[in-house]
């Protein structure tokens, strides 16, 4: 890779990738911390295209704990890849996908409703869409081989060569 | 920019001839995200302890750290006993529920299910080791579909459940006689109900009613002493209180959380012609179907008086008196209910009755605007019912104490009193708010939520249909009739017993009366009468 980045450069994207990171991880902590917590309020709630698709894993309870299980352990894993900068690009890919079905299922678009109490006062774009775009550029703008254990990847990798 | 300042992606420039391990500067770099998770591992502790002593705190204030909810045993026992053969007399809109409840659809139904994915959830449903082996109709419609539902062998139990064959009864009659009958399921329009259970608790028949239990105070008394001379079953169909956020509210005022009760208020809201009993035409505005040739009207008419067969009255008779009593007999009963499980307050002193027909103004009897006043001095207390069909706005269904007051949905939520005296101190403090509910039980959790979060706030207000036991939601119906049939198996009282039933009966008539005969109508303790 031949790109290089200023110090100043570097330390905002690795800030930028702390903070995301940080976020994450406690997302996926917070719910498994909470025994009670499940995907199934959020996804009562499900507008637009991928209601179906939340119906579906709501009415099957097999199914929701599946998805409750991969999700708290998802948001785990992708929230220490970041933080510690361990494959951290397969991580930000990850979290820019899962973020973005979250932003899916309820988008604030015009003439979408929501029963429940929203955060701030969003139009079309949103914090998750917002955050979904960071992870983007986290994943084409990468750190972790400088600021993270991917470093010792990249220093096996290039003994080997 | 200059070039030394320039990172290297690849980590290279630096690790470059400063021999075979990775320069010190180098690993340090590698592990900066260490630290910071960390710290953060440390904010997580930090905020664990501090939602703990939160909860702990307000938890322990209102003493409510040893309770222990029992768990329940749904799911986890085999069926046990006999099977119990079930008769199902009326099969409507009603019994269609019933019989899915009990582990029975017609394939029309299954299919649909299937469509919107709420078969495999119904297919768990704990098997209850029942047949529907018989189906009592006046109409071939609803018959020949009760028939095609009990046979269906779709169902939960699967393909170890026997298949019986199931017989039609063209009278109640008939099925009452036939021994091969062990318990009657009544949900037929009101004015059958008590004579119908009288005469199966005769006949030696389990008995479980929908509600309300009779029309008349001769008719109640009959009935009562018939269940009670007799060993037969008799559960009232009062489903709600099966949900865990009863259990939950039970325990709320065994521990007296709310101080001194002195009002109840009770309501039902709804705004549509359904929700108004306008029920005999389609969605196109048709006529339904059946006519005199397809349903026995004399039998339908039963002991009400004669008049020429009417679809109306047919698919719509909660209008009439002749077969109901109004939001009386179709809505309070519930919440009466609701009340009498929690408070045990039985019988009021007495009660008055006021409303019209200011809405829906066609062949009606009975009012779409009532309001019904209990006085309950022997418990210092005062019990509201107020019904309108013309507005949906939900006004609950609150307890009100000195100390708190509850609003019990499908969800309870306890928000504690500016002015109380046991919780001042606490709300001096801090510990408790007053402007928000001090706890909320959340039935999807099962657990006491001290910290009443914004969307639980939301889901607290709203209503649920099913319960959630271990996990698993589950229709509250089917647990009613689970314990119904457990009772007959292994004795026991079920909850909706004949005692809640004739207290229930008694109050709705007392109310029904005063509407009838504007005036205060009372209870006559000594002579167990209304006077």
């Amino acid at each position: 890779m031949k790109n290089t980045y200023s110090n100043l450069q570097l330390t905002a994207l690795v800030l930028l990738r702390f903070l995301v990171g940080w976020h994450i991880l406690y997302e996926g902590v917070a719910k498994l911390l909470n025994p009670d917590w499940t995907s199934a309020g959020f996804l009562s709630q499900s507008k637009w295209i991928l209601s179906g698709f939340a119906d579906w894993v709501t009415s099957n309870s097999g199914v929701l704990a599946a998805a409750d299980f991969l999700n708290t352990w998802g948001l785990i894993a992708i929230g220490l890849g970041l933080l510690l900068g361990l494959f951290s690009r397969v991580a930000a890919v990850a979290g820019a996908a899962l973020v973005f079905v979250y932003y899916l299922n309820s988008p604030p678009l015009v003439g979408i409703e929501y029963t429940l109490p929203m955060e701030g006062s969003n139009l079309v774009v949103n914090k998750t869409l917002i955050e979904a775009g960071a992870l983007c550029v986290l994943a084409l703008f990468p750190t972790s081989k400088i600021f993270g254990l991917d470093a010792f990847w990249a220093g096996r990798n290039k003994k080997s060569k | 920019m200059n070039a030394e300042k320039k990172n290297n992606l690849s980590g290279e420039g630096k690790a470059n001839g400063q021999g075979e391990g990775m320069p010190r500067r180098t690993v340090l770099k590698a592990l900066a995200g260490l630290p910071v998770a960390g710290v953060l591992g440390f904010e997580i502790l930090k905020k664990k302890n501090y939602d703990i002593n939160k909860r702990s705190s307000v938890v322990k204030e209102l003493g409510l750290d040893s309770i222990d909810f029992p768990m329940s045993d749904y799911g986890t026992k085999k069926h046990s006993g006999d099977l119990i053969r079930v008769g199902i007399i009326g099969f409507g809109t009603r019994a269609v529920q019933l019989a899915s409840a009990l582990g029975f659809k017609h394939p029309d139904e299954v299919k649909s299910s299937q469509q919107n994915n709420t078969l495999a959830a119904w297919l768990e449903q704990e098997y209850l080791n029942v047949a529907i082996t018989g189906i009592c109709d006046v109409f071939d419609m609803h018959a020949e579909k009760g028939l095609a539902t009990a046979a269906n062998e779709i169902r939960p139990g699967g393909k170890d459940a026997p298949k019986l064959p199931v017989k039609r009864y063209r009278t109640y009659r008939e099925m009452l006689d036939d021994k091969e009958i062990d318990a009657v399921i009544i949900a037929t329009p009101d004015h059958h109900h008590a004579r119908f259970a009288t005469e199966a608790a005769r006949a030696g028949k389990h008995v479980y009613c929908e509600k309300s239990p009779a029309l008349h105070e001769d008719e109640l008394n009959e009935l009562y002493a018939t269940v009670k001379s007799s060993n037969v079953v008799y559960q009232l169909g009062h489903q709600i209180t099966q949900s865990i956020v009863f259990q939950q509210a039970k325990e709320v005022i065994k521990r007296n959380l709310l101080g001194k009760i002195t009002l109840v208020e009770t309501t039902s809201n709804r705004n549509t012609a359904s929700g108004a009993w306008i029920r005999h035409l389609d969605a196109n505005g048709n006529l339904k179907p059946g006519s005199e040739d397809t349903i026995d009207w004399k039998e339908w008419l039963g002991t009400a008086p004669y008049v020429p067969f009417s679809i109306d009255r047919y698919y719509s008779w909660t209008k009439w008196f002749d077969y109901d009593h109004g939001m009386i007999g179709q809505l309070f009963t519930h919440e009466f209910d609701a009340v009498n499980q929690l408070l045990h307050i039985g019988i009021p002193k007495s009660a008055s009755s006021s409303g019209g027909i200011y809405y829906w103004k066609d062949n009606r009897d009975m009012p779409d605007s009532l309001h019904c006043v209990f006085e309950y001095p022997q418990h210092d207390l005062t019990l509201l019912y107020s019904g309108n069909l013309a507005s949906s706005r939900g006004r609950g269904r609150v307890f009100m104490g000195h100390d708190a007051s509850m609003e019990l949905g499908n969800n309870a939520i306890i928000t504690a009193d500016r002015n109380s005296t046991r919780y001042a101190d606490a709300i001096k403090s801090g510990i408790i708010e007053t402007g928000s509910p001090m706890i909320s039980f959340n039935p999807e959790a099962g657990q006491i939520d001290a910290v009443t979060s914004a969307s639980e706030k939301y889901y607290a207000s709203r209503g649920l249909t099913t319960t959630t036991i271990n996990g698993r939601r589950v229709d509250v119906t089917h647990l009613h009739l689970r314990e119904w049939l457990s009772c007959i198996r292994n004795g026991g009282t079920p909850s909706a017993n004949i005692e809640m039933a004739f207290q229930e009966g008694i109050t709705c008539i007392m109310a029904h009366k005063s509407y009838i005969e504007k005036r205060t109508v009372e209870w006559d303790e000594v002579n167990r009468k209304i006077v």
